[in-house]
């Protein structure tokens, strides 16, 4: 039997590498795919959860994490190919519009 | 035995996470990511959670990295590989990602699991199997939840197809 708190203390640093990877990345499709990182962090911590504590609501829960996942793939990387139809360009220091 | 197989699992997790954040060219970010999806779905079997798995693999090696790849055929990414990868002001990221980190240990360091509620015994698993369980709780307690997930869906397909269709003189 694996000891619950080894899942936790995976999915978080899962997350400190995600979240490192979102904040610092100059690429777009880079920080996207840290997002992607961080889901799934939170997809091991719910889904240790759930079998640990007997409880079907956390699996379900991933689940439904798998498909907003997957919808907000569609939509951030039409707006990438958008960004690069416009600037030519997907570094987000060099799109700069909004700060004039 | 399956101590050993979490160690190898969570070493290769972090160690590909950190070579897809690090690596300069995207496909081969992109293709760490695969070998991370299927590492994860390996630990999601160690849970006993086999539906979870097979979704991990379809959902995500299957639909989001194609996507992925696909967009990252579609740019011309050829000078990546001589621009700097992290922006000018990431030792601030290092900084929260600190934080963030002493906040979640100290809130870890004490935890104690709560009592087990049962809907998921290891028992049922072995005799109905986890994706009848997943099946049963899902179309009975969370049907608009699934049904709110489909509109979800099919407004992210839409969407993506509005964003990015060819606009003609004259229209918008």
């Amino acid at each position: 039997m694996i000891p619950l708190s080894w899942y936790l203390w995976l999915g978080l640093a899962l997350f400190a590498v995600g979240l490192f990877g979102f904040l610092a990345r100059r690429n777009v499709i880079v920080m996207l795919l840290s997002i992607e990182i961080m889901l799934n962090a939170a997809n091991t911590v719910l889904a240790a959860l759930g079998t640990r504590m007997q409880d079907v609501t956390g699996h379900i829960l991933v689940f439904f994490v798998m498909a907003v996942a997957a919808a907000e793939a569609a939509i951030g990387l039409s707006l990438v190919v958008l960004l690069y139809k416009r600037f030519r360009e997907v570094h987000m220091d060099e799109v700069r519009t909004l700060k004039g | 035995m399956e101590k050993v197989l979490f160690g190898y699992l969570a070493l290769a997790i972090l160690l590909s996470a950190l070579f897809a954040i690090f690596s300069r060219n995207v496909v081969r970010s992109v293709l760490w990511l695969l070998v991370l999806f299927l590492h994860q779905s390996v630990l999601f079997l160690t849970l006993q959670a086999e539906f979870l798995a097979a979704i991990q693999i379809i959902v995500y090696a299957g639909a989001v990295l194609v996507l992925f790849l696909f967009v990252v055929y579609l740019i011309n990414l050829r000078e990546e590989i001589r621009l700097p990868k992290f922006l000018g002001s990431y030792p601030l990221a290092f900084i929260a990602v600190l934080s963030m980190l002493i906040l979640a240990v100290a809130g870890l360091v004490g935890f104690v699991p709560a009592k087990t509620v049962g809907s998921l015994s290891p028992g049922a698993i072995l005799k109905v199997g986890h994706t009848q369980i997943l099946g049963e709780h899902l179309f009975r307690e969370h049907i608009l939840a699934f049904e709110i997930a489909g509109v979800l869906l099919l407004v992210a397909v839409l969407g993506a197809v509005v964003l990015v269709r060819r606009l003609r003189e004259g229209e918008l």
